[in-house]
């Protein structure tokens, strides 16, 4: 995005910025990369690209801070560009690279690997997350300083959980110095035991190990406490249980410092969409029960739960087609996510378009620090603009991810990114995009 | 062609009470060919069947060659230890080549939970389930059914306990599945460590007491104890696992009534059951296995596209190859 961009006017849409309050129809003006002006009168600037936006949301680009991109290491299954562009294609303008590739992001030359990678395709912006550990160990802690001067955001040892207690509290105490949060994965392994999918009936049923509620639990009072002790800043991710919630709100309530995610998937599916042994529906953390699924949408609702983020984990078709216990986990998210949380938590009423995008754009940006997530004027020209009527029925063939497992193909789904505009560019058109 | 029992036989979950009744009653003229000097029907002439056994495995895999070459199918029988993943070709690789070579039925085993679906999913050959993980094992269960209706005459409302590690054994949830829909009363015992956690959702009583267990039921299936259990820390040992759940003669005694004792094998004798109970009176042990050949034969019959009237006169027909 070296070259000057042209001013876009985004027309006639309904603006939706929480950050600012505003929540009304108006023209929008992008200039040089950053917001200019937004109101009723803003003209036809000369030399501007009109969008029509009528009947559509124009919101702060939406921002996944928990994305899976494979590069380096499995190229044959998602590289940066793919996944940047999916995430366009989903709305997303910016989304955190978790550093679970090979070799490990967990050095500065890694981190601006990724950052040299993202700045060749005009898509979204790609922020790395660098390890807590050296090589993922859970040995001794990574290089945060350098790392974060080369562009990372925050660490994580992602899918591995920071099993001493001791390094985790290290981490976050030394990752204040540079202001970011420590994510965790919260998984007490002993107690999951090798399970691969929720404990309940439905594994008892099926013959396959269970994970309990209780080994994610474990894990995230003991993040909560150490956050108490250590004042850091501990971001959890993928909450699955009621247990969780519980959790997260005692400590909130007291003043710690613990924020956390949700997937689309955990607040829209149960452990049923394992029957029949679909290793689409694999996932870590598992797919749970309706309860949990009804408790992980209240409290996203009333903020508990801070943000979605996607846990976009692309596998190759091969890896997923076969035994259930021997297939990978996880699912592709960033093209079903805006739709999936469109249709199954604004229109049945759980949550409202404002909320839909402070908790998809405006507090993942906040409390990750990174640009975007407003459109006050001089802000960072990141928008999202979106359709949420536009009715589609999940094709995984199209997805511009070369991840195609998710348990949604065939699902009819409401909402789309008409839109995505990064840095001024508009780097998605729905229009363009793919048939459908 | 689509028979009476579908196109595969997976588990018993999915059965209603009228197919296994009808697996019953067709295994019973089955049972008196294996009595004859010459144990051989036309039956399934020009078939071609595959067992096919990743798991270590005599007992099941014997049972369904004697099934299969008493019906006159042609067979061939694949041993291979560990997993597919091991072996270094997937299942679904292993599913084309099956395919590839048009064979019409296929005897699986494995280690994982669901392979046999697996297998049913992606191949047009009827698949039998001969044992999947800790998931099903369907004739097992079927012919621990035919065992207590011979000896009792119904399984409507019969009491059967099933004894031991609940947690990891496709045999009890077979069990479990067939006998509740056959209207019998099911319970289990066992360690809480070795039931699972939703047991209380599968419409069992559970006795914490082998004791209890033994004074409550008509009949008990005792299951195997595998060894690693001690090792992956469920239970503490063998000794005591006997001492507190086995089966024994002492306790037996002391039960008012006479109870019959199943058991799938292979016994662990002094563990979960003791050799003068396993080899007692009561036991039914060597019924199970006698039956167990006529179970597969009415199972692969019927899902031959057999008409269920028609085993008597396919018994009928003159033994042997012509």
């Amino acid at each position: 995005m070296q070259t000057p961009v042209r001013d876009v006017l985004l027309e006639g849409g309904h603006v939706i910025d929480p950050a600012t309050g505003r929540d009304e129809v108006a023209d929008v003006l992008l200039r040089g990369g950053r917001v200019e002006a937004i109101g009723r009168t803003l003209g036809h600037p000369d030399g501007a690209e009109v969008l029509d936006c009528t009947g559509a949301f124009v919101a702060p680009g939406f921002i996944d801070v928990h994305c899976h991109l494979r590069e380096p290491g499995r190229e044959d299954v998602e590289t940066i560009a793919t996944g940047a562009r999916a995430a366009a294609a989903g709305g997303f303008t910016a989304i955190c690279a978790m550093p679970n590739t090979e070799p490990v992001t967990d050095n500065q030359a890694a981190v601006g690997f990724i950052i040299r990678q993202a700045s060749r395709v005009a898509a979204a912006r790609v922020h790395p997350i660098g390890a807590i550990s050296v090589g993922q160990k859970g040995e001794s802690l990574a290089e945060f300083g350098e790392m974060v001067g080369a562009g990372a955001v925050a660490v994580s040892d992602d899918g591995r959980p920071v099993v001493s207690a001791h390094l985790m509290r290290t981490a976050l105490e030394y990752a204040q110095t540079f202001g970011i949060p420590v994510i965790d994965h919260c998984e007490e392994l002993t107690l999951a035991h090798g399970g691969s999918m929720n404990e309940g009936l439905v594994s008892a049923r099926l013959g396959l190990r269970g994970i309990p509620a209780e080994a994610e639990e474990i894990m995230v009072i003991r993040d909560i406490l150490l956050a108490r002790l250590t004042g850091g800043h501990v971001h959890l991710a993928h909450m699955s249980t009621k247990g969780s919630v519980e959790l997260i709100r005692w400590g909130k309530e007291r003043g710690i410092n613990v924020t956390a995610e949700v997937t689309p998937h955990h607040l829209t599916l149960t452990e049923n969409a394992v029957e029949g042994y679909r290793t689409a529906a694999k996932m870590n953390p598992p797919l749970r029960t309706a309860e949990d699924v009804e408790m992980l949408q209240q409290a996203l609702r009333d903020g508990t739960i801070d943000l979605v983020a996607t846990d976009h984990a692309p596998h190759h078709y091969d890896a997923k087609d076969r035994e259930f216990a021997d297939a990978p986990f996880g699912i592709v998210g960033l093209e079903t996510a805006l739709a999936l949380v469109v249709t199954e938590l604004v229109d049945s009423g759980v949550i409202d378009f404002r909320t839909l995008v402070d908790r998809m754009s405006t507090r993942p940006a906040k409390l990750f620090g990174l640009p975007g997530g407003t459109l006050a004027n001089g802000s960072d020209a990141d928008v999202t603009v979106f359709d949420p009527k536009f009715a589609w029925e999940v094709d995984p063939a199209t997805f511009l991810s070369k991840g195609r497992n998710t348990p949604y193909a065939g699902k009819a789904l409401r909402g789309r990114a008409v839109y995505t505009i990064v840095g001024g560019a508009v780097v998605h058109r729905a229009s363009e995009a793919r048939p459908g | 062609m689509t028979s009476a029992l579908g196109k595969d036989l997976l588990d018993l979950e999915s059965l209603s009470p009228d197919q296994i009744r009808l697996v019953l009653d067709t295994s019973v003229p089955f049972k008196e060919i294996s009595e004859r000097a010459i144990k051989k029907v036309p039956a399934l002439r020009g078939q071609t069947i595959v067992n096919l056994f990743f798991e270590a495995s005599t007992r099941t895999r014997i049972s369904f060659e004697f099934a299969e070459k008493r019906l006159s199918a042609d067979t061939v029988s694949i041993a291979s230890s560990g997993s597919s993943v091991q072996k270094g070709e997937t299942l679904v690789d292993t599913a084309r080549n099956l395919e590839a070579m048009r064979i019409d039925m296929v005897v699986i085993r494995h280690g994982a939970s669901g392979a046999a679906r697996f297998l049913a999913d992606r191949i047009e050959s009827n698949v039998i389930n001969a044992g999947d993980g800790t998931h099903e094992h369907p004739t097992q269960g079927l012919l621990d059914m035919l065992t207590l209706r011979d000896h009792f005459g119904s399984l409507e409302g019969l009491r059967v306990c099933i004894v031991g590690d609940v947690l990891h054994s496709r045999v009890a949830r077979s069990n479990i599945w067939g006998l509740r829909k056959m209207g019998a009363e099911v319970a289990v015992c066992g360690p809480k460590s070795l039931l699972p956690r939703a047991i209380d959702e599968f419409g069992v009583t559970v006795f914490p007491r082998v004791e209890e267990a033994i004074e409550w039921a008509q009949a008990l299936n005792v299951l195997r104890l595998q060894l690693e259990r001690m090792t992956a820390g469920y239970i503490p040992s063998l000794r005591e696992y006997n001492r507190v759940f086995g089966v024994t003669r002492e306790r037996l005694d002391r039960a008012k009534r006479e109870v019959l004792i199943l058991h799938p094998g292979p016994m662990n004798r002094g563990v979960e059951i003791d050799s003068d109970v396993a080899d007692g009176p009561h036991s039914v042990i060597l019924n199970q296995v006698t039956n167990g050949v006529a179970v597969r034969m009415a199972v692969l019959y019927l899902l031959a596209g057999g008409k269920p009237e028609l085993a008597e006169a396919a018994k009928g027909a003159s033994g042997g190859d012509r």
